[in-house]
């Protein structure tokens, strides 16, 4: 599969449970692909193994076509696979300039082109405001915003944002939707977006993946998830019924 | 006045061997959670490099005779080699081993280290004249203060400044500073571990030496122990400061010499030779109001 991160028959296990089983999915270049299911759906697992923090138990991890399911995560991210996480982990005593400028020497740049770099990225952003702020005083969605930026400065192929709409208003999250639109459109990234806001999943994405319980039980375009029992049955059980949609 | 002006000496002076000393084993533990208890032997280790290897009582300077401009970076050269071998030899084979398996690795290399030297130099204290002209006393508003306090305050604020400098500045400083705070994302994001981890190595051997020379030049004296009370309350420092935190160490290191200083001064005199007893209690009292330290990182509790 040639300009894709995918998937392909992906099974993980721990101590004989089983977190994810058969998982076959795609992320396309330009586009934004969602992963949506319940709590303890696997999805976590399920982007920890595209990002080589998990290896998997069976099955294939392929970059544009090449199999990297063994690669360790810096190594994945070398070949342009980059991520956030639910809980920020941006480096909290450094200024949010320091944690983009660390990034880009981290791809080698000098100290004085990783800051241009970085000054260009938060203007991108539009969080130049925050370049001197600590990371670890910032609010939760500016956090977000800058877990975000600190993975494009790894100028990705692929960004796959766990929860990145967490606790984010309204307001917040149609700004984020922008920015992730920009990133796939823009940038030509393909994203794997992972959220339980699944509003914002169906306004953005152009293909859905449903998790539940380890296994895709279902996938789609967003008209197609809205409209599926399978999915309301997996995220209201039996009341979805009796109370009608969901989505 | 006077009294007082003494005492603040006193502290400011004890304080900053204290905070070279957890600066240097900070700035370890920082990039590889290893409390590295060879720290003292390593300063013990730079103070016998200026003698040459004898087991007569009578120790035969050798190092030490050279003018102070070139001694001086020779020794923390041999300071930040010691260190960067141990990194090499030792702990590389380690950085994957849980900290209490890494922590018994340091002890292990402290002893072999001490016992090289003890083999070479014999466990006798040998005295060692250096710099004596720096021992006479200086009068400050009408205190009397011996010039190595005053030179041994001024050298801990320049070597800090350069070492804010150099973490802030350059791009070796800011990959420092980030893999101290969360490695594993550190070396994620492309930062080289073998090369941060080496220039922690060196800085911190670097940090041992200077140690090491403020220590010689005031006491006269080289003696294989001379690393291992400081490497204790450096230790303490470390973590009272809150483990992995230079800015943390550092004040924690002058708050424990400032303590141990007006103890010394203003408790009864019958209660002074019990004076570490009270600044170990106040040790435990900061830390059950802080357990993680005055100056907890956001990543020590939680890492990739």
């Amino acid at each position: 599969m040639g300009n894709a991160l995918s998937a392909q028959q992906v099974s993980v296990a721990f101590d004989g449970l089983k977190a994810l089983s058969n998982v076959t999915l795609s992320v396309p270049r330009g586009e934004v692909t969602g992963l949506i299911g319940p709590n303890g759906a696997g999805k976590t697992t399920f982007v920890n193994v595209l990002t080589g923090f998990q290896q998997p138990d069976h099955g294939r991890v392929l970059l544009d076509g090449e199999d990297v399911g063994h690669l360790k995560p810096h190594l994945m991210r070398r070949r342009g696979i980059a991520r956030t996480f639910q809980s920020g982990r941006l480096f909290a005593e450094l200024s949010v300039l320091d944690n983009f400028e660390v990034t880009g020497v981290g791809l080698g740049l000098s100290r004085r082109e990783a800051a241009e770099k970085a000054e260009a990225m938060l203007d991108w952003i539009g969080i130049s405001s925050l370049a001197e702020r600590t990371a670890g005083g910032l609010p939760y969605t500016d956090e977000r915003r800058v877990a975000i930026g600190r993975a494009l400065m790894l100028e990705p192929k692929y960004l796959l944002l766990d929860e990145p709409a967490a606790g984010m208003s309204a307001e917040e999250a149609a700004d984020l939707v922008r920015l992730i639109r920009r990133i796939a459109t823009d940038v030509g990234c393909g994203v794997l977006l992972i959220e339980h806001n699944i509003g914002l999943v169906l306004s953005i994405c152009s293909h859905i993946h449903v998790l539940d319980s380890g296994e895709v039980i279902e996938d789609g375009p967003p008209s197609a998830i809205k409209a599926s029992e399978r999915v309301r049955h997996a995220y209201m059980g039996t009341q979805a019924d009796a109370e009608g949609e969901i989505l | 006045m006077t009294a007082l002006l003494q005492v603040f000496f006193d502290a400011l002076s004890l304080g900053s061997l204290y905070a070279l000393g957890a600066l240097g084993i900070a700035l370890i533990f920082g990039v590889m959670r290893l409390v590295n208890f060879a720290h003292g032997d390593y300063i013990a280790f730079c103070v016998f490099a200026m003698l040459w290897p004898s087991i007569d009582a009578a120790a035969i300077v050798f190092l030490g005779n050279l003018p102070a401009w070139v001694l001086i970076p020779v020794i923390l050269v041999l300071g930040a080699g010691i260190s960067v071998l141990s990194e090499i030899l030792v702990f590389r084979r380690f950085r994957n081993a849980n900290p209490a398996t890494m922590m018994i690795a340091s002890f292990a290399l402290g002893f072999v280290i001490k016992y090289f030297l003890l083999m070479l130099y014999s466990s006798r204290p040998k005295s060692i004249d250096l710099w004596s002209a720096v021992s006479l006393p200086l009068e400050i508003f009408g205190a009397r203060i011996p010039l190595l306090q005053v030179i041994t305050i001024a050298v801990t604020l320049v070597i800090l400044l350069g070492l804010v400098l150099f973490l802030k500045h350059t791009r070796y400083g800011l990959e420092m500073r980030a893999a101290a705070e969360n490695f594993t994302m550190a070396r994620m994001l492309g930062i080289r571990a073998n090369t941060v981890i080496m220039m922690a190595f060196a800085l911190s051997g670097m940090l041992a030496a200077a140690v090491g020379l403020i220590l010689a030049t005031q006491s006269g004296t080289a003696d294989i122990q001379m690393g291992a009370n400081l490497m204790l309350v450096a230790f303490v420092a470390t973590v009272v400061g809150g483990l992995g935190s230079l800015p943390g160490a550092v004040f924690a290191g002058f708050l424990i010499g400032g303590l141990s200083s007006l103890m010394q001064a203003y408790l009864p005199p019958d209660a002074r030779p019990f004076r570490d007893a009270f600044v170990y209690g106040a040790v435990i009292f900061m830390l059950i109001w802080r357990p993680n330290g005055l100056f907890t990182q956001k990543s020590a509790k939680q890492r990739v």
